[in-house]
């Protein structure tokens, strides 16, 4: 059955009983980190009780256009992805990475100890939580592990949550990353909800989860649950919003004449709002910054961006100074040079990059568009 | 470091509000730190002292709008072995160069009880249209610790890090939803450059543009995701048509028409 993963205990919580997995989390010094509602929109913090989950909330989402709608019923996971990803908590906006100190003539250099606070990621999705696997691999399954994700990422306890209600950016079903999380978890919930019945059929995925489980008051799951849950699992995956083939073309079926490429470059402002919100994008530029005395400095990661010129700045210049040329890096990478460098597409499907684009570029319709051969229209009056 | 080694710091003043300058002094706590750094050599707005150039570094606000500006900003560059620009004003005209989109003798003649005796240019123009400027700091007003960055980097003899990528970047650093796609608010962002730290975003407003426009602005993608929001020729223009009205990728968004400017009794 989809998703289930028969190592591990399967029972059945009611809300009470997620409420408790929530407090035992919380016992054990853990911040644990779900889905909130906070200005006008369904975000990520640390929360203290599954009362304060986003109860009875959807969300409208399409190209630039994001809205919360009323479900009319109780649900608490009846929405999609969430505006923000979880890249924030492993690899932070911006990490100090050295300090120096300058003293009569000597300078001494410190590496701080990267923080890692103990904490849950509970109501993760199974793009979000595919995402996660790829962030592994961009930093800690190469030569060099990075030490701030490192530390952050050991411990993390994961509940994850499958999605019965994608929405109208959501293609994880085509890139076969969900809606039903298959494994990376310590817990996995399945939301039984409709005739009358709100339940969550929770799945254990590691021994650690197991322990825990085993704690809640609960019952064993019936082949009935598992049938529901299958049923649902069925009529999510079938009613997502966008599709694209996991397939993705190869680098050299991508004309780089292709008057695609001229068009999406005078609609995108370059703002980088996709890859900010994308759960994958992990590009980072380092600042070194400096007292007015002179005797202290720090040097600093902060995310950036391909779409900013600085970026691909090198002595000279920016390598990529069209907007058409960021664009082109941006898609090529994820979807196909990815593929080349981790394994793996850089995609997971959640959608965001589409919804939070404010012009609302879809690199579903980009990547058909840009696979479809036509006759380039060359550079003729296009600035790019 | 002996006072007479310390380089000199002059801060000069065109057509603007001050607010930039004021900006400086309200450096509090890293005032003394400048001052401790820096011998601040000519600064009418904070101290009566006033030692003969050449200057360091210079710091140059506002715009150039009249004939006397135009030869008094050739004598700071002279003077200057460094020359910053400081705010909207110096780096793109300023809000007085709406002017620029009308008829200055009638604006004088609806402003003033004498314009005879108004001696004015018929445009506000930025610095960098008249001399070779080092380094523009932007902002209406410019972020104190931007100034900071910039006077930092001038002393350590590096690059400031002043990033001239959009608003956006910063507002999504601050992990803030988007007021476009969100609520459909109207916001600059995309096309602004960031140095505010996304400041009205955060505050669920849309972004005002006050830094400029960010490195490869597309105002005509943004022109035309304002119009989808709802947002007519008229609204749009009064939108980019503010502190840098005159800054080249903002100037004719969407028709340069004369400003929206109303005779009183
Ligand atoms: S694709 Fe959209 S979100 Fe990304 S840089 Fe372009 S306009 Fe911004
Ligand atoms: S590229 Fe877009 S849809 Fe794919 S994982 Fe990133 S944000 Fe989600
Ligand atoms: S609110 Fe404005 S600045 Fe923030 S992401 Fe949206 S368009 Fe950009």
């Amino acid at each position: 059955m989809e998703g289930l993963n028969t190592v591990g205990l399967v029972e059945v919580l009611t809300l009470d009983g997620l409420d408790d997995v929530v407090r035992v989390l919380r016992d054990q010094g853990r911040k644990v980190i779900g889905p909130i509602v906070r200005d006008g929109v369904i975000t990520h913090d640390e929360f203290d009780s599954v009362s304060e989950l986003p109860h009875g909330w959807t969300e409208d989402q399409d190209g630039g256009r994001y809205r919360l709608v009323p479900t009319g019923t109780d649900e608490v996971f009846g929405f999609s992805s969430p505006s923000t990803s979880w890249k924030r908590y492993l690899y932070p906006e911006r990490t100090l990475l050295i300090r120096a100190r300058r003293d009569n003539g000597t300078v001494e250099v410190v590496q701080p100890q990267p923080d890692a606070p103990a904490v849950a990621f509970f109501g993760i999705r199974s793009c979000d939580l595919v995402a996660l696997g790829i962030l592994d691999r961009v930093f800690l399954d190469r030569e060099a592990t990075d030490p701030t994700y490192a530390a952050r990422r050991s411990d993390v306890f994961i509940v994850a949550a499958a999605c019965n209600r994608p929405g109208k950016t959501c293609f994880c079903a085509s890139m076969d990353t969900g809606p039903t999380p298959r494994s990376g978890f310590d817990l996995s919930v399945r939301e039984l909800h409709g005739d009358g019945r709100h339940e969550f059929l929770v799945e254990a995925g590691s021994e650690r989860g197991t322990e825990l489980l085993a704690t809640i008051a609960s019952r064993r799951a019936t082949t009935a649950d598992l049938d529901t849950a299958q049923a649902l699992h069925g009529r999510a995956a079938a009613s997502m919003g966008r599709r694209m083939d996991p397939q993705d073309p190869p680098l050299a079926a991508l004309d780089p004449d292709h008057p695609r490429w001229d068009d999406v470059a005078n609609r995108c402002l370059a703002c980088g709002n996709c890859t900010m919100v994308c759960p994958t994008c992990f590009c980072n530029a380092t600042e070194d910054s400096t007292n007015l005395t002179g005797t202290e400095a720090e040097r600093w990661r902060v995310w950036d961006s391909c779409f900013s010129i600085d970026f691909s700045h090198l002595h000279g210049g920016s390598v990529r100074s069209t907007v058409k040329s960021r664009y082109r890096q941006w898609l090529l990478h994820k979807l196909v040079t990815w593929h080349d460098q981790f394994d793996v597409s850089g995609c997971v499907g959640c959608g965001r990059c589409i919804t939070w684009c404010p012009v609302g570029i879809d690199l579903t319709a980009e990547i058909t568009a840009l696979a479809t051969p036509q006759q380039s229209a060359g550079r003729k009056g296009v600035p790019s | 470091m002996s006072s007479d080694l310390k380089p000199s710091l002059a801060v000069w003043k065109f057509a603007s509000c001050d607010g930039c300058q004021l900006t400086l002094l309200d450096c509090e706590d890293e005032l003394l730190a400048v001052a401790d750094q820096l011998e601040i050599a000519y600064f009418p707005e904070a101290s009566s002292a006033m030692a003969a150039g050449p200057y360091d570094l210079s710091l140059v606000e506002g715009s150039i709008t009249t004939p006397h500006d135009v030869e008094r900003i050739q004598a700071v560059r002279r003077d200057s072995k460094f020359l910053v620009t400081i705010g909207a004003c110096a780096t793109s005209g300023g809000i007085q160069a709406l002017r620029n989109f009308g008829d200055v003798e009638e604006l004088m003649s609806i402003v003033y009880a004498s314009p005879a005796f108004v001696s004015t240019l018929e445009t506000s123009t930025p610095i960098s249209d008249h001399v070779q400027v080092d380094f523009e700091l932007r902002g209406c007003p410019i972020d104190r610790s931007q100034l900071l960055e910039v006077i930092g980097a001038y002393l350590a003899g590096r690059q400031p890090v002043i990033a001239s990528h959009s608003v956006c970047m910063e507002c999504k650093l601050k992990g803030n939803p988007c007021v476009m796609v969100a609520n459909g608010t109207p916001c600059l962002g995309p096309v602004t450059h960031a140095g505010c730290g996304a400041l009205c975003p955060t505050f669920n407003r849309g972004c005002y543009g006050c830094f400029g426009p960010a490195e490869t602005a597309n105002t005509d993608a943004m022109i035309a995701a304002l119009n989808a929001n709802g947002m007519g020729d008229d609204e749009v223009e009064r939108l980019f048509h503010t502190f840098n009205a005159w800054s080249r990728p903002f100037r004719s968004a969407p028709v340069p028409v004369a400003p929206p400017i109303r005779k009183t009794r």
